[in-house]
């Protein structure tokens, strides 16, 4: 490595380590708001309906229970909010009132590597959170859950480009909305994209709704849960790989341009 | 000597709406170990041409180069010559004070262990010690000014930019800012300060640039500035009444340099007091006068004959 390469790559292991730092401090609040969505569904809709007698069937003509459509979806959901909750927020809080950001701005590294590292350490908690909902919604659902990894380097390709994705998506986010609309991004991006990403239904499901299926597919979480789908619940029904790969990478590299570009624009004049 | 801080021609505009001209073609030459002073109301462009020094801000036009690194050509190696104290408090909220310290050592390549004695050594030297586990939150304004400073020359930069630093303070805060920035000099390091306060920039600086409207008006020594006012005596008069005429007749009286409207009355320039008091007194008193305010020549003064109008509006 040349010698600018080097202090750029200390410079951003000084950037995790300090992420790595408030995320440790932080621990609680963050397994919190990590299990809290995926807990409390697979709770109501794999636990309390079937019990109570109120089904709920998404797999169509897989007969699939739908505990066990819920788990992909929800750890795909994990991800996501984990972009949101881990990069866009604190992010748009920095860049806003506070200012803390230029301490990390004003570090000797290309201004670029600074919103990279969010998106990589972004990325990094939503790993951290599909890891720790996996066991929730395996253990917590009334009926059986059948989940088997046939293809191990599919499921880590997925993981990885899913969780970049979220990173990349928390960037865009906390760069491009301002702080004081931050409540209406839930609204307007984070709720529809939940409930039209193919989390409760795989997207073979919503064959029916034609527009719906077309229309959803602008939607980044749709590809990441289809791409768990195909990794961890193989026997349901799910997009071929080559469309969700193709279609995450996308997303991650179109994500990605459109973070770096705002957070430039927010940090230097 | 030779230059730390060399801008030439710098300009900067924002698109808007609306279209503003922050700087308006500034040139300024700061020497090695000096401690210079940017004095200028608000809105005069100070931040702006800290902000491009300090790679924040990208200028329109013009060439501003720091220990003779462009600002634009190569940002990341420019900031290992830095370091920014800005008018915010923009220390990191998630981390305490020592990790403030610590971090940033470690965005500047050190490692662990060097990172973990130069937090110590900074919190001792700025008497921070008790405080290294506070959050910055936590914090009065002086203190957080001061962990600003500590974190600013961590990774001992040879440049040191103050932005504004006491803005806010509570005089005692003040007045330990200034013997901390006083220490700076006497490390060698150089020290650029923006303020809007005259008695800041007069006792800090060893040269002083007066800024306005994004435009440098004079630099020099605030001796040699004060001195080119030509007066050893200001007199404020405030008037009740009309002063009519009564600029034309003080300017008459012996000893008088210049007598200028000013507001709320005339401002006198004179070159002694002596013997002058009572007789100013006596040609203002028929136009309703009500205060009298007699002092030495200051920046301020400086910067009302330049430009007309006060520092502070």
């Amino acid at each position: 490595m040349t010698e600018p390469r080097r202090q750029y790559a200390r410079a951003f292991g000084g950037l995790m380590l300090r992420d790595t730092r408030v995320l440790v401090r932080n621990f609680a609040p963050f397994v919190t708001r990590t299990v809290m969505n995926p807990l409390l569904s697979v709770f109501v809709f794999a636990y309390v309906f079937p019990k109570i007698g109120q089904g709920m069937r998404g797999g169509g003509a897989s007969g699939a229970n739908f505990a066990t459509i819920l788990v992909p979806g929800l750890i795909a959901v994990a991800m996501v909010f984990q972009g949101i909750a881990a990069v866009a927020l604190p992010l748009s809080m920095e860049l806003g009132a506070t200012r803390e950001i230029e301490d990390r701005v004003l570090a000797p590294i290309p201004n670029w590597l600074v919103a990279v590292e969010k998106i990589v350490f972004g990325g990094i908690q939503g790993v951290v959170a599909g890891l720790a909902v996996f066991p929730l919604v395996y253990l917590v659902p009334a009926t059986p859950v059948d989940v088997h990894v046939e293809s191990w380097p599919l499921l880590i390709v997925v993981i990885a480009l899913a969780s970049l994705a979220s990173g990349a998506l928390g960037l865009a986010l906390g760069t491009i909305v301002r702080p004081q609309h931050i409540g209406l991004m839930f609204a307007i991006v984070v709720v529809p994209m939940t409930f039209l990403g193919c989390v409760y239904y795989p997207w073979a499901a919503l064959g029916p709704i034609r527009w719906l299926q077309i229309g959803v597919l602008v939607n980044p979480l749709v590809y990441m849960s289809e791409g768990l789908r195909a990794a961890l619940t193989p026997g349901l029904p799910h997009m071929p790989a080559a469309l969700f790969l193709l279609a995450l990478t996308l997303a991650v590299l179109a994500l990605s341009f459109a973070g770096v570009v705002a957070f430039r624009r927010r940090t230097i004049d | 000597m030779t230059a730390a801080i060399r801008i030439e021609g710098l300009v900067k505009e924002y698109a808007g709406p609306p279209p503003v001209r922050a700087l308006g073609g500034v040139d300024l030459e700061v020497m090695k170990g000096e401690v210079f002073g940017l004095l200028g109301p608000n809105g005069a462009g100070k931040t702006t041409t800290v902000g491009v020094c300090t790679t924040r801000v990208l200028p329109t036009a013009g060439r501003a180069t720091v220990e003779g690194i462009d600002v634009v050509a190569d940002p990341p190696r420019l900031r290992r010559s830095i370091g920014v104290v800005s008018q915010y408090n923009t220390l990191d909220r998630a981390c305490t004070v020592r990790e403030n310290l610590y971090y940033h050592c470690r965005y500047f390549g050190m490692t662990g262990a060097e990172s973990a004695a130069r937090a110590d050594e900074l919190l001792a030297q700025f008497q921070l010690t008790d405080r290294a586990r506070s959050l910055p939150t936590q914090l009065s304004g002086g203190l957080a000014q001061r962990v600003q400073v500590a974190r600013a020359i961590a990774h001992r930069p040879a440049v040191l930019f103050l932005d504004e630093p006491t803005a806010g303070l509570d005089p005692q805060s003040r007045l330990a800012l200034w013997d901390l920035i006083e220490g700076m000099r006497d490390r060698g390091i150089t020290v650029l300060l923006t303020t809007h306060y005259m008695d800041e920039a007069d006792r800090l600086s060893d040269r002083v640039a007066i800024i306005d409207a994004g435009r440098v008006l004079v630099c020099d020594t605030p001796a040699a500035l004060k001195r080119q006012v030509g007066a050893e005596t200001v007199l404020e008069l405030k008037l009740a009444g009309n002063a009519d005429g009564l600029a034309e007749t003080l300017a008459r009286i012996p000893g008088v340099r210049e007598a200028v409207p000013a507001e709320g009355g005339i401002r006198v320039m004179a070159a002694s007091g002596e013997g002058l008091l009572p007789r100013v007194v006596e040609a203002a008193a028929p136009h309703g006068l009500r205060d009298v305010a007699v002092s030495e020549p200051t920046l301020e003064t400086v910067f009302i004959q330049l430009t007309g109008k006060a520092l502070r509006d």
